[in-house]
């Protein structure tokens, strides 16, 4: 099925009887496995509105972001959440969707400064599931008005409804771009040095840290963006307050900085030719070198710190529950690409806590009371604490 | 404005009802003297007052728990509050229920500067937050322009924003987790001091939800490197449409200000008498702040300065010193207290696309005559947030409904360019009526299907956000 308006999606989902498999582009098979007729969402498209002098786009859900990133080009403007191109890491073809990277809340490197995918939806047309044509925030960026409904969009994957529209704020390109690279650090280290810069006023838009980056050594990546004049005072002043922690080398070729922070976006290291399991956890920086370290004690594994440390990206080889090792920790750990039996064994999703895995499934079922939607594609075990 | 009738059945417990609460919570923590309730009756929406049965100040979230689980078991509506410095009603009470004001919940719990974060007790101040931890370089980044009294509570709950938020987004962009009780006392955390939280981001609807999902006693703060400096523009313009075509034209350059302020001349006089800011006497102001060292500050003045003249402004200053800066400043911020002498007023909060602001303040203009009543503007333009401020006597009943009328005229307007009805105050009762305005019955009946899931019986500021009569089957089942 693959409906041409909202009409005739809302049509379909009100007369459907039978799970349902929403699908934009394709290239993001997160969460666990689920069944059902295939519901394309690439009919739904086009630039609805956009007004550069406001910040605001509107489009539909099933664009290629392809088409929405070369239009806010042109006006010089962006997504600034960097969301991720996940056909390396999974494996997968086709055309990411801008439905698609909302519904998995998809946010990259860029989030230490700007905030996630989540901070940039601020409006959405969808048909819950039960075939109503409803509509959640607005079209401008400041709006209190009733409550927030589209935040349960983003990173729902699908369970409370099909988006159709979604009116995003964007913002400006930053002009210029420097990358400060300091080779060689342990992870204890380069987290240190990547809190030192991210606590700094200049406004650090990436901290990354590749034990094995792309020529097997260590190297640690701090990105700074802005007007010419910014940046060669920001790369001054913080290549002196890094000093300390070893030799800091500034690349400020557009393609070579843009390429090494697609690297660590896309998780490029990990991709999904070379195998293994990739798991993604968030946590506390001051906790991620030692956590990476316990792990280390028990399996060979593969990691890429982004967001300062609060963000890794883990590989281990097959069939390991990364979550039963780390044990409890501020945060949690999903499991993004493993076989389907792994993902039943382990459970995609970290164990919820058992009132708020109550209110989610309360919540999801005033949007989809028949479980019609991307049925069970979320689920995760409770935890009593 | 109308409240829902109180529950007879309430009102003639009361003795009991207090008694029970002084079992729960210390006996000090109990408020229910006639005139001791008084300072309870409204929030900063002073024309509508009503006095709580009781009021509570917990100490704990357990404390809360206790509460709520009693008022739950009893059917009691409860009424949050924070520090009452609500724009829309969002703190109003009505006679049959029991206040619950978390303004004891007011420390500080952790801070991580490796992770750049906080956890506070709710009922912390806005201001305070900062003054946590601004010594050691770090800011809260929200500020409502209540930040000195209003609570983080408060703030979550109505998704706050101020005048800095065009950077740095409003609470909800700054709001990593919550502890919250809910109605039947029951103790939640969502979200935490991490990013992205598995399952569904309750977090982001809890945030804005006016205080109907649960009562927030702790929350987890983004916090924020303070930038080196920052340094305002003052450029002055002949027309408002001068002014309002300047906004959308900075913006489309790159540069992203902190914050773009606006004023018109109605306000530019009340400041200047008020503050001597030394206002240039102009039909449209704007202030328009830039951050970073002072070569960078330089760098984006010269942008903005060069934006401003293609659009024929009277006068351009730059602010080139802490002092200047200081003195620009002044007037915007004593704005509200400066309309107050001028005479009674009621603050709206729409907010409409930049690019409609002519249209929207040549509308504005027309409404005001065909009502006879004069509006002033003050407001955020870089993301399109109106603050009109009508002026009318509050003594005389008839022209406080006429000026309710206005105002619910120029919100409508806001709707009509592509806009909401507030932008940063909440709905409260203030604007719940409109509410059908911006959304279709059916989408309110999904909003209200969320607060089911919270709030199955509807006794948690239940009287809010939606019209009386869409939420009536609920609130009296």
């Amino acid at each position: 099925m693959r409906p041409e308006n909202e009409h005739e999606l809302a049509a379909f989902i009100a007369s459907a009887n039978n799970p349902i498999r929403i699908q934009g582009g394709g290239t993001r098979p997160l969460g666990n496995p689920c069944t059902g007729e295939f519901l394309s969402t690439t009919g739904l498209t086009g630039i609805r509105e956009y007004e550069p002098g406001a910040l605001t786009l509107v489009v539909g859900a099933g664009t290629p972001l392809d088409e929405v990133n070369t239009v806010l080009r042109e006006h010089g403007q962006f997504l600034p959440f960097e969301p991720m191109d996940c056909r390396k890491l999974l494996g997968t073809k086709g055309v990411s969707t801008v439905g698609g990277l909302v519904s998995a809340n998809s946010s990259g490197p860029r989030r230490v400064l700007c905030g996630g995918c989540r901070d940039y939806v601020i409006g959405i047309r969808f048909v819950s599931g039960e075939g109503e044509f409803l509509t959640a925030g607005g079209r401008v960026m400041k709006n209190v008005t009733g409550y927030d409904i589209s935040k349960l969009f983003v990173g729902g994957l699908g369970t409370v409804g099909i988006l159709t529209e979604i009116c995003f704020k964007v913002l400006p390109i930053p002009h210029d771009t420097a990358v400060l690279l300091i080779n060689g650090l342990s992870d204890d280290q380069a987290i240190r040095a990547m809190i030192h810069a991210l606590n700094s006023p200049f406004g650090v838009s990436g901290a990354a840290h590749l034990p094995r980056g792309m020529d097997g050594h260590p190297v640690t990546m701090i990105r700074l963006e802005g007007f010419e004049v910014s940046i060669d005072y920001r790369t001054r002043e913080l290549t002196r307050r890094l000093a300390k922690f070893g030799d800091v080398v500034v690349e400020r070729d557009p393609v070579r900085t843009q390429a090494g922070w697609q690297f660590v976006r896309d998780v490029e290291l990990f991709e999904a030719a070379k195998g293994g399991d990739v798991w993604r956890v968030s946590t506390r920086s001051r906790d991620a070198a030692a956590l990476v370290d316990m792990v280390r004690r028990s399996y060979e594994i593969d990691v890429v710190y982004d967001c300062g440390g609060a963000v890794l990206w883990i590989r281990t080889r097959e069939s390991i529950d990364l979550r039963a090792l780390i044990g409890p920790l501020p945060g949690h750990a999903t499991l993004i690409r493993t076989s389907d039996a792994n993902k039943r064994r382990y459970g995609v999703f970290h164990p919820q806590d058992a009132i708020l895995a109550r209110l989610s499934e309360a919540v999801r079922q005033e949007f989809d009371p028949r479980n019609l939607l991307n049925r069970g594609i979320m689920d995760c075990r409770h935890q009593v604490n | 404005m109308e409240l829902p009738t109180p529950d007879q059945r309430i009102l003639g417990d009361k003795a009991r009802i207090v008694k029970r609460l002084r079992q729960v919570v210390p006996p000090d923590s109990v408020i229910d003297d006639g005139h001791e309730t008084l300072a309870y009756e409204c929030d900063a929406l002073t024309a509508y007052r009503c006095p709580p049965l009781a009021v509570t100040l917990p100490s704990t979230t357990e404390e809360v728990s206790q509460i709520l689980k009693l008022c739950h078991r009893e059917g009691i509506p409860v009424i949050p509050r924070g520090a009452g410095t609500s724009l829309s009603g969002g703190a109003l009470p009505t006679s049959d229920s029991v206040v619950v004001c978390v303004s004891r919940l007011n420390g500080i719990i952790d801070i991580d500067y490796d992770s750049r974060l906080v956890r506070v007790q709710a009922g912390r101040t806005n201001l305070s937050v900062t003054a946590a931890v601004e010594e050691d370089g770090f800011f809260y980044a929200p500020d409502p322009s209540s930040q000195l009294a209003c609570t983080i509570a408060g703030n979550v709950a109505m998704n706050s924003g101020g005048a800095h938020c065009l950077k740095y987004g409003v609470t909800t962009n700054n709001l990593l987790g919550v502890r919250m009780v809910l109605m039947d006392g029951e103790i939640v955390d969502i979200g935490g001091e991490f990013l992205d939280s598995p399952g569904l981001d309750l977090l982001g609807v809890v945030c804005g939800s006016e205080g109907q999902l649960g009562i927030v006693t702790e929350a987890v703060l983004r916090i924020l490197p303070k930038p080196e400096g920052a340094r305002p523009t003052l450029i002055g313009f002949s027309t408002s449409e001068g002014a309002a075509s300047c906004v959308a034209d900075i913006i489309g350059t790159g540069v992203l200000p902190v914050a773009i302020e606006f004023m018109d001349q109605t306000c530019i006089r009340a400041c200047e008498a008020f503050s001597g800011a030394g206002y240039p006497d102009v039909e449209a102001l704007l202030i328009v702040e830039v951050e970073g060292s002072p070569e960078e500050i330089e760098y984006q003045q010269g942008l903005i300065t060069q934006v401003a003249w293609r659009h024929n402004p009277v006068e351009v200053r730059q602010s080139a010193s802490a002092e200047e800066s200081q003195k620009i400043w002044a007037g915007r911020k004593a704005a509200f207290g400066a309309m107050g002498q001028v005479g009674d007023y009621i603050c709206l909060d729409g907010t409409i696309p930049v690019s409609r602001l002519p249209a929207a303040l040549g509308g504005i203009a027309e409404l005001s005559d065909r009502y006879g009543l004069q509006v002033a503007n003050v407001f955020h333009a870089g993301d399109g947030n109106l603050h009109p401020l009508i002026l009318f006597n509050a003594n005389d009943p008839a022209e406080l409904h006429k000026c309710e009328e206005l105002g619910a005229e120029i919100l409508k307007l806001c709707v009509r360019e592509g806009g909401c009805l507030s932008g940063e105050h909440g709905v409260g009762v203030e604007k719940r009526e409109l509410m059908t305005v911006q959304f279709s019955p059916a989408d309110l009946e999904m909003q209200m299907r969320v607060k089911d899931v919270f709030d199955r019986s509807w006794l948690l500021n239940p009287a809010k956000v939606f019209p009386l009569e869409l939420s009536m089957a609920r609130r009296s089942q």
